[in-house]
């Protein structure tokens, strides 16, 4: 199996290495993918649209179809991976460890014990035993505002800097996941709680795509911000600005939720009881 | 000396793509191990994306956020001083997609693993076929 | 496009790649794809591709090596190939 395997793989290499010599060189201004639509978007875009980031100019105005499927695939994978791993049952044992918070004494009550469910002085810890850290503890929980708020830096400046709905987005999620690692599972979810995220996740494509109804209602096409400007109040060039704002949020809060819930039930292989 | 050097120069990057898209390719080819096969492929996916970027390099052009964009004096905007930005827009969802894929991938092999206990091709060959044999 | 760099980063992602499927613990596995994710990340940026390395760097050094970890704990981390 891996001899055929290296076969095929050197006699594909070999064939694409030659078909590579027909391509032009690297670098050229004149080659092929640079000359019938792209000098119309470089030229033009900041006319149009008074946005200086080409880039999102061109993934959220000019192409807003295609980014408006891209958040509808990542929804669906986040639902479908719920839809593969959730379950309801629970683990066979019901042992549970407790730490005592001021002495740092650790207990396991057996099954048919009185858990100390809302007590002050014991904090629920996971079956795989790791000591109390309050260096990370402390560290994460500084750190997580600061995240969260350069994460809305870069969704709202993404019309003059790198950046856009997108990444924005997944480092929120990545602040949340920050927040499961450091201290444990359950505290994640008392956050963001999994109903939420999954109205979160809705709730984004659902500004996508009611931006374009919008547009519709309003007697425009699908997706053409300019209708918007009666709305807002400003000339049809800043309104097509506004729209890319409106349009951006609605993916940064979709890819969120749908980090959040792919890592919860990853990570506890559907159970969501107990994390990494 | 300098023609075969320029030559590498100009053609590298195709090159370099090949070799990782076929090193991604034999993983998923050839791999028992699932977990390898699903980096194989995030090998593969990245390896595209690479092509796609390196096809839009201008020479002494610069990246696509057009410079001093909101004075009054953009009037002439060379489109060959910016380097090309279709590509990028293009490979900004080929990477969602990826990510999408991971995530059910993983939760896929999670899954097997929780019904037949390994993650080798070969083993979970054999318990299909004693499975079957049973029936 | 400084190419005597873009060299360099080359040679490393390729190293990079065939270490990531030939080793044979898959924690370590997991750990150098996060380190190709984030050298082909750095490519990108060298070739002018700002949004995108932005986008890999977040998205293929953060969530892709995180989600790795979580579901090699969740299954085995020993391998036979």
């Amino acid at each position: 199996m891996k001899a055929s395997a290296s076969i095929v793989v050197v006699i594909l290499g070999a064939v694409l290495i030659f078909c590579s010599f027909g391509f032009p060189p690297w670098g050229d201004p004149e080659s092929a993918a640079s000359r019938h639509v792209s000098p119309y978007y470089i030229e033009k875009s900041i006319d149009d649209t008074s946005v200086p980031n080409i880039v999102t100019a061109v993934l959220a105005d000019y192409r807003g179809y295609d980014t408006m499927f891209e958040t509808i695939v990542i929804f669906t994978a986040g639902i479908a991976c719920i839809f593969l791993l959730r379950t309801r049952t629970r683990r066979r044992t019901d042992t549970r460890l407790y730490r005592h918070i001021s002495t740092g004494i650790t207990l396991r009550i057996e099954k048919g014990g009185k858990f100390p469910a809302d007590s002050v002085d014991f904090e629920r810890i996971d079956s795989v035993w790791v000591p109390y850290d309050l260096i990370v503890k402390t560290t994460c929980r500084l750190i997580v505002p600061f995240i969260q708020l350069f994460a809305l830096y870069v969704i709202a400046h993404g019309h003059h800097s790198p950046g856009g709905g997108f990444q924005g987005g997944v480092i929120l999620g990545a602040a949340m996941l920050l927040i499961a690692v450091a201290f444990d599972l359950r505290s994640a979810k008392r956050r963001l709680s999994e109903k939420t995220a999954a109205f979160l996740g809705t709730l984004g494509v659902v500004i996508y795509a009611g931006t374009g109804i919008l547009c519709v209602l309003l007697d425009a096409n699908y997706l053409d911000y300019s209708a918007l400007a009666p709305l807002l109040g400003v000339d049809p060039i800043t309104a097509r600005s506004h729209g890319i704002l409106i349009v951006e949020i609605g993916v940064g809060i979709a890819v969120m939720a749908v980090m959040v819930m792919l890592y919860y039930n990853i990570s506890s292989a559907g159970r969501q009881d107990e994390g990494l | 000396m300098v023609a075969s050097e320029s030559m590498t120069i100009a053609y590298a990057n195709y090159w370099v793509f090949v070799v990782l898209m076929l090193i991604g390719l034999y993983a998923v080819i050839a791999k028992k191990n699932l977990t390898k096969r699903v980096i194989g492929l995030n090998i593969l996916q990245t390896a595209v994306i690479l092509f796609y970027i390196s096809i839009g390099v201008k020479q002494k052009a610069t990246i696509p956020i057009i410079v001093h964009g909101h004075e009054a004096s953009h009037a002439a905007i060379d489109a060959s001083g910016y380097i090309n930005p279709l590509p990028h827009v293009l490979m900004l969802t080929a990477i969602v997609v990826a990510v999408a894929t991971l995530g059910v991938a993983l939760a896929l092999i999670i899954k097997i693993y929780q019904q037949y206990g390994t993650l080798e091709e070969d083993e979970i060959l054999e318990k299909c076929r004693k499975a079957n044999e049973q029936i | 496009m400084i190419w005597q760099i873009e060299f360099i980063i080359f040679t490393i992602v390729i190293i990079l790649a065939v270490g990531a499927i030939s080793v044979k613990d898959l924690l370590s596995a997991a750990i150098l794809f996060g380190a190709y994710s984030f050298m082909m990340c750095l490519l990108w940026a060298i070739m002018g591709a700002v949004d995108v390395a932005f986008t890999e760097a977040s998205v293929g050094a953060g969530i892709s090596t995180v989600l790795f970890v979580a579901a090699v704990f969740r299954t085995t981390r020993r391998t036979k190939d």
